[in-house]
């Protein structure tokens, strides 16, 4: 059962030295895994967003330990977060960052070519699947700025799972959409999960969706209460 | 690494900034242009003034000096050797003009594989004679086609040709001495020299060299009508012309040839310093100010890179969230600068070639030049080369302070402060 852990954390501990020195994660021991969708709650400054860039490898500043699918992720060089990043972990922030020098489809396809695994055609092909699952393949070769917010989610969503990777994070993932592109970005979350066995970890502070989450853990002053 | 990506990702940021790119592109294009139509230009300019004195300037010239004895009787006695020996009033000997053993210098010579040809000449300073005026001048006896050869002596003759001169009894004589004594080609000038013996010659030509005070004085004629107007026998001859393969290689060979044949030897460097110097600092300044050109062009690309990495921090940190690592960032934005600087940098050499072009056809016409046309420049491979080098290395160096604070780039910091 050990490989079943896409994430585990062992004495997570992280400061804040500006304006003086403060401790936002206080020892956080958390394993999540594979197949779970899971959401961290919590009130703004509870440190789950800090978690969630942790978790991420992005953020290097920490004490304890991060593995990622039992491999030890704490010291390893940027080259190689990098590069787990790439492989391991699919991103949707709250705001979409799409590119807008790229079409829809080279904005997906674009993180699938850092990985060097496919084809060109192959992951054309690729991203054609995941943005017909998702329902925008018809804005395909539109240029960003044209989308609406709720369809530039979903192109970032689509961007995310080009990797196939182990886990997809979250921060705010609907924090900028309304209640109904809202409810479609959650839909498709929870299908992926459903049908795809996608492990899922979202950063919210909506109850409602973390209510329909298999999941919720919730943070308060730095520390997990549940 | 993927350099195709990193090439297309840099790509597609210029091409959404593309009139910047144009712009930067354009500051690198002109100074190149710049950098070469001025260089090419000083360069040819350089050519032309070095040719009006160096061209007609044997590399190495033997002759005798008048001067005093190397070694004094007193020196070749020797109950005086360890002694300091002062000689006051010392007066220069007269050896002759003419060099001893002439022929068989000269025969030495043309089978020396360091040496170009040889020209054999007879110098001699004579009056000319119009009437009741007398005006001082030189007359040379040249070797017709070693002459013309060496120093390209027909480029001068503005009327009639030097090979005329090969009749008997024939002179070509400067344009300004025809014009002052009112004689043109095809009459008769009586000369007589300082022995006295008088000649009557007949012009076939008229040189002008551009400098007036040689033109005012100096008259070719060929080795033996000198020679029979000096009365003296056909191995008379008062200098020897060496021009070399190696022209640097002057200076030692003139030391080598003074002691090998007892004469006096002068390089054209020694002859003609001040020309060297000239050259020196045209070149010095023509350099200095294409390379400001290039910084300023510099510093252009610096700027609109670091705007770019500002405007694109977003970009940047989902790339990096996306698994781009620092170095990938790093080197996209290299990318871009090395693609401006290139672009930039041949549209650049082009645009020179073109500016060299309509310099080299703008009239230049002035008494003191006859051989000059138009601007001189001159078309080097060597500028072209310098100016896309320095391009790229200037437009790489301003690219790389950009990218490095682009791979250091927090993409954490710009996530979460949106």
């Amino acid at each position: 059962m050990e490989n079943n852990k896409v994430i585990e954390t062992i004495g997570l501990t992280k400061y804040f030295y500006n304006p003086a020195k403060f401790q936002v994660i206080k020892d956080v021991n958390l394993s999540i895994n594979h197949g779970e969708f899971v959401s961290i709650e919590g009130r703004s400054g509870s440190g789950k967003s800090t978690l969630l860039y942790l978790l991420s490898t992005m953020d290097t500043d920490y004490e304890g330990q991060l593995l990622i699918h039992d491999e030890l992720i704490t010291g390893q060089p940027d080259k190689n977060l990098a590069r787990i990043r790439n492989e391991k972990i699919g991103f949707v922030f709250q705001f979409h960052y799409l590119l807008s020098e790229y079409d829809v489809l080279g904005n997906v396809m674009l993180p699938g070519f850092k990985l060097g695994k496919y084809s060109k055609e192959e992951l054309e092909h690729r991203a054609m699947g995941h943005l017909k699952t998702l329902g925008i393949e018809k804005h395909a070769t539109k240029k960003t700025n044209q989308l609406s917010g709720g369809e530039k989610q979903r192109v970032a969503i689509a961007r995310a799972l080009i990797n196939d990777p182990l886990i997809i994070m979250g921060d705010e993932p609907t924090g900028n959409l309304d209640k109904k592109n809202g409810d479609v970005v959650f839909d498709i979350f929870k299908t992926l999960t459903q049908e795809f066995n996608q492990t899922i970890l979202i950063v919210t502070h909506d109850p409602d969706f973390a209510n329909k989450t298999d999941r919720i853990i919730t943070m308060e002053d730095g520390r997990i209460i549940s | 690494m993927n350099y195709k990506l990193i090439l297309n990702i840099a790509f597609h940021l210029l091409r959404a900034r593309l009139k910047q790119t144009i712009v930067a592109a354009v500051g690198v294009t002109f100074s190149i242009a710049m950098f070469i139509a001025l260089v090419s230009f000083m360069s040819g300019l350089n050519e032309m003034l070095d040719g009006l004195m160096l061209n007609r300037t044997p590399h190495i010239l033997l002759y005798n000096e008048v001067k005093p004895s190397e070694n004094q009787p007193l020196s070749l006695s020797g109950d005086y050797k360890r002694n300091t020996n002062f000689i006051r009033s010392i007066k220069p000997k007269d050896r002759g003009k003419s060099i001893y053993n002439s022929m068989s210098i000269i025969k030495t010579l043309k089978q020396d594989k360091r040496i170009i040809d040889v020209a054999p000449k007879v110098t001699a300073s004579v009056l000319f004679n119009s009437g009741t005026i007398e005006i001082a001048g030189f007359v040379n006896g040249i070797d017709i086609i070693a002459e013309d050869t060496l120093f390209k002596i027909s480029d001068y003759i503005k009327e009639g040709k030097v090979t005329d001169l090969s009749q008997n009894n024939s002179i070509i004589i400067g344009k300004g001495l025809s014009d002052k004594m009112l004689l043109s080609k095809g009459d008769i000038i009586k000369i007589s020299t300082s022995s006295g013996n008088l000649a009557s010659l007949k012009i076939v030509g008229i040189s002008e060299i551009g400098i007036a005070e040689i033109d005012n004085v100096m008259s070719y004629t060929s080795l033996a009508t000198a020679q029979k107007l000096l009365g003296q026998n056909k191995s008379y001859i008062t200098d020897i012309q060496i021009n070399l393969y190696d022209k640097e290689s002057a200076v030692p060979l003139s030391k080598e040839f003074h002691t090998a044949f007892n004469l006096d030897a002068i390089d054209y460097q020694t002859a003609n310093s001040q020309f060297e110097t000239g050259s020196t600092v045209r070149s010095i300044i023509s350099y200095s100010v294409g390379i400001v050109l290039l910084i300023v062009a510099g510093f252009g690309i610096y700027n609109i890179l670091n705007m770019m990495i500002y405007e694109k921090m977003d970009s940047i940190a989902i790339l990096k969230a996306t698994g781009f690592s620092g170095n990938d960032v790093k080197w996209i934005f290299i990318s871009l600068s090395i693609i401006i600087g290139l672009t930039g940098g041949i549209f650049g050499l082009v645009f020179g070639y073109v500016f060299s072009a309509i310099i080299d056809v703008i009239p230049f016409e002035t008494t003191s030049l006859p051989t000059v046309k138009t601007y001189p420049i001159d078309y080097n491979i060597v500028y072209y080369s310098i100016g896309i080098t320095f391009a790229l290395f200037t437009t790489i160096i301003s690219g790389l302070f950009p990218a490095l604070k682009a791979s250091r780039v927090d993409p954490v910091e710009i996530i979460r402060g949106k």
